[in-house]
């Protein structure tokens, strides 16, 4: 991950994240934070580093080291900024189980927000990288849905299917379904490529291009999308409606036909 | 003779309407003599003999279905902007024939049920095709004088799949492409001629501006129109020779029991199109089927994961996706053995079946006319061979969506990749191994119920403490169901040296088929029946068991 | 086939002889075939009670089916096309097709459940046997058959007159290539098509997302990104025929990690440029994992290794994909350097 972002140590992000990080906390922390130890009023820039560092000592330092250098069990974070963080820690990859079969998958995320910003803000600190985007950026005003999906139909299907299902990757590596993430993660993943999945820079894939994926697939995976022919059927193409149609479609007819061709009971002989 | 009925009718001056619109039909068209013979044909009642009418009904329903489709569709590959009712593709560039597809789906009133019902009267009618070919397959109808109707059958089955590729293909979708793109590439793998073909169905180079309005004249009109006439002949053909029937009292391989035409199949046959209709339409309604909206127009740089043709295309798509990737390369030529053999197997895997009857009628050497269905159990080689096809085709059908199987059941798709190239060797012989041996277990179990009756459950004590079950005898009718079955001898090739001890040439097609007819019905290949004297000596002798 | 040589009596006995059609079991054949069992009466045929009710019953699905058929017309009529419903648990989904849907279901469903149960309940159900006649013809009209057909022949003259036989096997045999001629107009001849794309010296590499000639320094390691040549555009009307060709796949690897030795040279800074088509049946390949390098077809899960020269090293392609030689010209774009060097896109026989 290191080397997604070499070329994106833009020397404001890391001053961007620490003030997003800042903002965050500020609220959630004295949500978060149990009461009474709470002390609202002495949140800074270092403190958050702080706690953020304390989290990533126990959570995450045993695979990528002490200070993030990385070790044979976890790559380097260095540079690899706050957005990887709020990507991994947020959709639960990470910290990930130590036995780990062929990719990290999506779990429950055991960290809250204030927590996850917090390590973030650390990450961040240790070298510059993608900072974690707001909601102008990826929320749907001013997107171009249709435009998002032929972008999605180019970058993004081959792995992730039409809508976003997921599809399967090389040796039980898969793309995982799209569904239920949040679009500010998708956002991110863009960004960064975690794992096995390239990254789509701003300089190749701009903010807007990124927005209107986000916009396209809110449409056709999103809870109110509409599928005005019935049930979706995983949304899988053949595989699924050939197995509908010879379950559901001749499974009943089948059914039927017994029916027709069966005899009519007799009268009981009395 | 009609002129004479008339004149009494018009005596009477009362007769019926009917009676009188038929008496003017006959005179012209000959009808009584065709419904004399025909009216009260009689149909015997099993439920598997339905599976030919749930395709003919499904056939007509997507005839009509489709009728309604061309009102509105445009076979046209120019590209437009499209403007309609979908949001998410508004501005997009696509060809008429998408853009006229999403009009009928989002547009036209009804539409998409049309659309829905047509598509998945065609998975249901391809599926039942597949099982009827089955259904005829083990019970062994397809024997004399039904072979030409079994070829009829065949081919109608194998149009149909490519009528429905070809349909599946008519929207320019994204998915759709991709397969077009497919065949395009297994077309170039063809030695000699693969590219000259490619170039003249696409007008020139992938994908053109042909193709569609290509494939839509091959799909509504040249494969439909030879599918109608066979579809007629088999028909013609199922009333010419009369209904097979299984064994049972009273049946005969010289007659026919069942229920008259009129009224009984009038009625039965009749409300089943109504009710096959009644199905698909209510499958239209509930569940969605090619979303061509959610996949997107086709464009050749694009794709998607999980891009599989429909059911029936999935056993050559898996036997493509389990290929290693053989090229030679000689004399400025190339051999794409990786494509084309699929290619060739998906052919040869299909007429293995379609000629099995005749291979079957060679081993037998049996020339006589059959009309009793076999118990698949009581052809063990036959029913172990149709079960091995089986295997092979379903195997290659989990080749065929091995993405979704790995995703789904959170496995490697290079070892569900590799399990289907070595299933594709070894399941078929297991499967023919297994199924004749239960075949044998079963006839085994017919000959103890037939010589020692039905076991009841009833436990009963003898007088010296030994628990025993009961046996009940069978009754006559049940007796000669289970013994009605014929039993052939196996060929043999005779002796070597003719009566003057000079040395007879025996021909290899002679020898073969005598070591075919020794594994069809050699002594371990097939349980020989109980005789009456054996059922005899046993239930005269120690009536208790 | 010689079947003859079978003997008679390896073939079973006809089943009527071996058991003859007795009615009764006797001694001498206990496993007789005892005839048509006796028609047993149903509920209906003996309690007009039972027969009324299933009457009303098959009347009823009759009336359900009508309305349901008129259910059918005001939906049609009444419901916007563009209305969406919840349905649970199919989801949301169009009002006018579930609808439409349902309705003709019923209506269609009904009529044959009337049917069926009218057949079965109402109808005579005694089963009746009908004599099969053999399918052979008796040997006297395949005698004369066979005669009349030797008379005609003999009458045409066609075996006697071997001028006119020849020449009209010969004029017949030649008709149908009139319409092979006219197949010829589908398509041109392949000529060397498939050996090009519109790749050319100094064509620059331009982004498919942003429509934007592409920098070196734009292409991440680790990203991925897809270009087409500078001037095609999507209105064009070869679009679509030249992108099935043309489309390109752009990895950044690090330079270290390439272990093809020319795959190295044709590369800018590690910039990899590779054809998109797969090399088995041209499916458009991009599932890039940015750790692995490997590149999977979704369509039949041919992997390529893009840090060793694109070769094969799984599924059923036959050989690597192709590689576009670039560079960066005088304004700093990334641009090819010529042609592919050898044809896109799936083999075929011409390809060598």
């Amino acid at each position: 991950m290191k080397k997604l972002s070499a070329r994106r140590r833009h020397p404001l992000a890391a001053v961007v994240v620490l003030l997003l990080a800042l903002a965050a906390t500020g609220g959630l922390y004295a949500a978060f934070a149990p009461a009474g130890k709470a002390q609202a009023d002495e949140t800074s820039q270092s403190l958050t580093i702080k706690e953020g560092k304390k989290l990533y000592e126990v959570g995450c330092a045993s695979c990528h080291g002490t200070g993030g250098q990385g070790s044979s069990d976890g790559p380097s974070l260095v540079g690899v900024g706050a957005a990887a963080v709020d990507f991994q820690v947020g959709t639960g990859r990470m910290p990930a189980a130590t036995s780990q079969g062929a990719q990290i998958p999506r779990k429950k995320n055991i960290y809250s927000q204030a927590q996850i910003d917090q390590l973030a803000a650390y990450v961040a600190s240790l070298g510059a990288g993608p900072a974690v985007p707001t909601e102008q950026q990826y929320g749907p005003a001013g997107a171009d849905t249709a435009k998002g999906g032929e972008l999605f139909r180019t970058n993004c299907a081959q792995c992730h299917n039409f809508t976003g299902k997921g599809g399967a990757l090389t040796k039980g590596k898969f793309a995982p379904s799209l569904e239920g993430v949040a679009p500010k993660h998708i956002y991110e993943a863009m960004q960064t490529g975690p794992q096995n999945m390239p990254s789509f820079p701003d300089t190749t894939l701009s903010e807007k291009n990124k927005k209107d994926i986000i916009a396209y697939l809110n449409a056709v995976n999103g809870d109110k999308t509409e599928n005005p022919g019935g049930l979706e059927l995983g949304g899988l193409g053949p595989v699924s409606e050939g197995l509908f149609g010879w379950i559901f479609g001749l499974g009943t007819l089948i059914v039927v036909a017994v029916w027709v061709a069966a005899r009519t009971a007799k009268a009981k002989k009395s | 003779m009609s002129t004479s009925a008339n004149e009494t009718s018009r005596s009477r001056g009362q007769a019926p309407a009917g009676e009188r619109l038929a008496d003017w039909a006959d005179g012209r068209l000959g009808i009584y003599s065709l419904a004399k013979a025909n009216m009260r044909k009689i149909f015997p009642d099993h439920w598997s003999f339905m599976l030919g009418e749930v395709c003919l009904y499904s056939f007509i329903i997507i005839i009509l279905t489709g009728v309604y489709l061309t009102l509105f569709f445009h076979p046209s590959m120019n590209e437009v902007e499209y403007h309609g009712s979908y949001v998410p593709l508004q501005g997009q560039l696509m060809s008429e024939a998408f853009s006229s597809t999403l009009h009928i789906s989002f547009d036209v009133r009804g539409g998409l049920l049309i659309r829905q019902i047509h598509h998945w009267g065609a998975v249901v009618f391809i599926a039942g095709m597949f099982v009827h070919m089955m259904r005829v397959f083990f019970t062994g109808a397809f024997r004399k004088p039904r072979e030409i109707n079994w070829l009829f059958g065949f081919l109608l089955f194998v149009l149909g799949m490519f009528t429905g590729f070809t349909g599946y293909s008519l929207p320019d979708d994204l998915l759709s492409g991709t397969g077009v793109r497919f065949m395009e590439g297994a077309i170039l793998s063809v030695p000699i001629v693969g590219t000259y073909i490619s170039f003249f169905l696409f007008g020139g180079e992938f994908p053109g501006g042909d193709f569609v309005a290509r494939f839509y004249s091959i799909h509504i009109l040249l494969l439909p129109g030879i599918m109608l006439g066979l579809v007629v002949g088999h028909l013609i053909l199922v009333f010419y020779h009369k209904h097979t029937q299984f064994a049972g009292p009273g049946k005969t391989n010289k007659n026919v029991v069942g229920m008259p035409l009129l009224p009984v199949y009038m009625a039965k046959a009749g409300g089943f199109f109504f009710l096959v209709f009644g199905v698909l339409a209510a499958l239209a309604a509930i569940a969605q089927i090619n979303p061509i909206w959610a996949i997107g127009p086709y464009r050749p740089d694009q794709v998607s994961t999980g891009a599989q043709p429909d059911w029936y295309m999935g056993m050559a798509e898996g036997l493509i996706r389990a290929m290693p990737g053989w090229e030679i390369n000689f004399w400025g030529h190339t051999l794409v053995l990786g494509v084309f053999i699929p290619l060739m197997l998906f052919g040869v895997i299909l007429a293995a079946i379609a000629v099995y009857p005749f291979i079957e009628a060679w081993v037998t050497g049996d020339k006589r006319e059959h009309h009793i269905l076999d118990r698949p159990r009581n052809a063990p080689t036959r029913t172990a061979f149709g079960v091995a096809w089986l295997t092979v085709y379903f195997v290659m059908l989990i080749g065929g969506g091995n993405d979704i199987f790995a995703t789904h059941f959170h496995l490697s798709i290079n070892a569900v990749t590799w399990f289907v190239r070595i299933a594709y060797f070894v399941a078929p012989v297991i499967a023919f191994i297994v199924t004749k041996r239960i075949c044998l277990g079963l006839q085994r179990r017919d000959r103890d119920k037939v010589l020692h009756g039905r076991e009841t459950g009833i436990i009963k004590r003898l007088p010296h403490g030994e628990f025993i079950e009961v046996h009940e005898p069978l009754s006559q009718e049940q007796l000669h169901t289970l013994t009605s079955h014929e039993q052939y001898q196996p060929a043999e090739i005779g002796p070597t040296v003719d009566e003057n001890g000079v040395e007879r040439k025996v021909p290899a097609s002679v020898k073969l088929r005598a070591k075919l007819s020794n594994a069809y019905f050699g002594e371990d290949n097939q349980i020989p029946k109980p005789t009456v004297e054996e059922y005899k000596e046993i239930t005269s002798g120690h009536g208790h068991h | 086939m010689s079947s003859q040589d079978i003997p008679e009596e390896n073939l079973p006995a006809e089943q009527d002889h071996a058991h003859g059609a007795v009615g009764i079991a006797d001694e001498e054949n206990p496993f007789a075939d005892p005839g048509l069992p006796p028609h047993e009466h149903r509920i209906q045929d003996i309690d007009e009670r039972a027969a009324k009710r299933s009457e009303r019953v098959v009347a009823l699905l009759f009336t359900v089916s009508m309305l349901a058929t008129i259910g059918f017309i005001v939906a049609y009529l009444a419901i916007p096309n563009d209305k969406q419903i919840f349905v649970f648990p199919i989801g949301h989904i169009s009002a006018m097709n579930f609808a439409l849907g349902l309705t003709l279901g019923v209506a269609l469903f009904c009529i044959g459940a009337g049917a069926v149960h009218w057949a079965r309940t109402l109808m005579s159900d005694a089963e009746i046997a009908d004599d099969r006649h053999p399918i052979e013809a008796p040997a006297d009209v395949r005698a004369k058959v066979h005669d009349d057909f030797r008379q005609g022949a003999k009458e045409s003259a066609l075996g006697r007159r071997k001028l006119i036989r020849n020449t009209m096997f010969g004029a017949l045999a030649l008709v149908p290539l009139s319409g092979a001629m006219l197949l010829g107009g589908l398509g041109p001849a392949p000529g060397t098509k498939l050996r090009h794309t519109l790749w050319a010296k100094g064509k620059r590499l331009v982004n498919m997302n942003t429509n934007q000639p592409l920098r070196p320094e734009d292409v991440a390691v680790g990203s991925l990104t897809f270009a087409k040549p500078d001037g095609l555009e999507e209105h064009s009307e070869e679009f679509q025929t030249e992108i099935a060709k043309a489309a390109l796949m752009i990895v950044r690897l690090q330079p270290g990690n390439i272990k093809d030795k020319r795959e190295l040279e044709w590369s800018h800074e590690g910039i990899v440029a590779y054809s998109k088509i797969c090399t088995h049946v041209g499916c458009p390949i991009s599932l890039y994992e940015q750790q692995t390098h490997h590149v999977l077809c979704p369509c039949h899960q041919s992997t390529f290794d893009l840090s060793d020269g694109a070769r094969v090293i799984f599924g059923p392609a036959g050989h690597a994909l192709p590689q576009l030689r670039i560079g960066v010209d005088s304004e700093g774009y990334l641009q090819a350097l010529g042609d592919f060097e050898e044809p896109v896109g799936p083999a075929f026989w011409e390809r060598g």
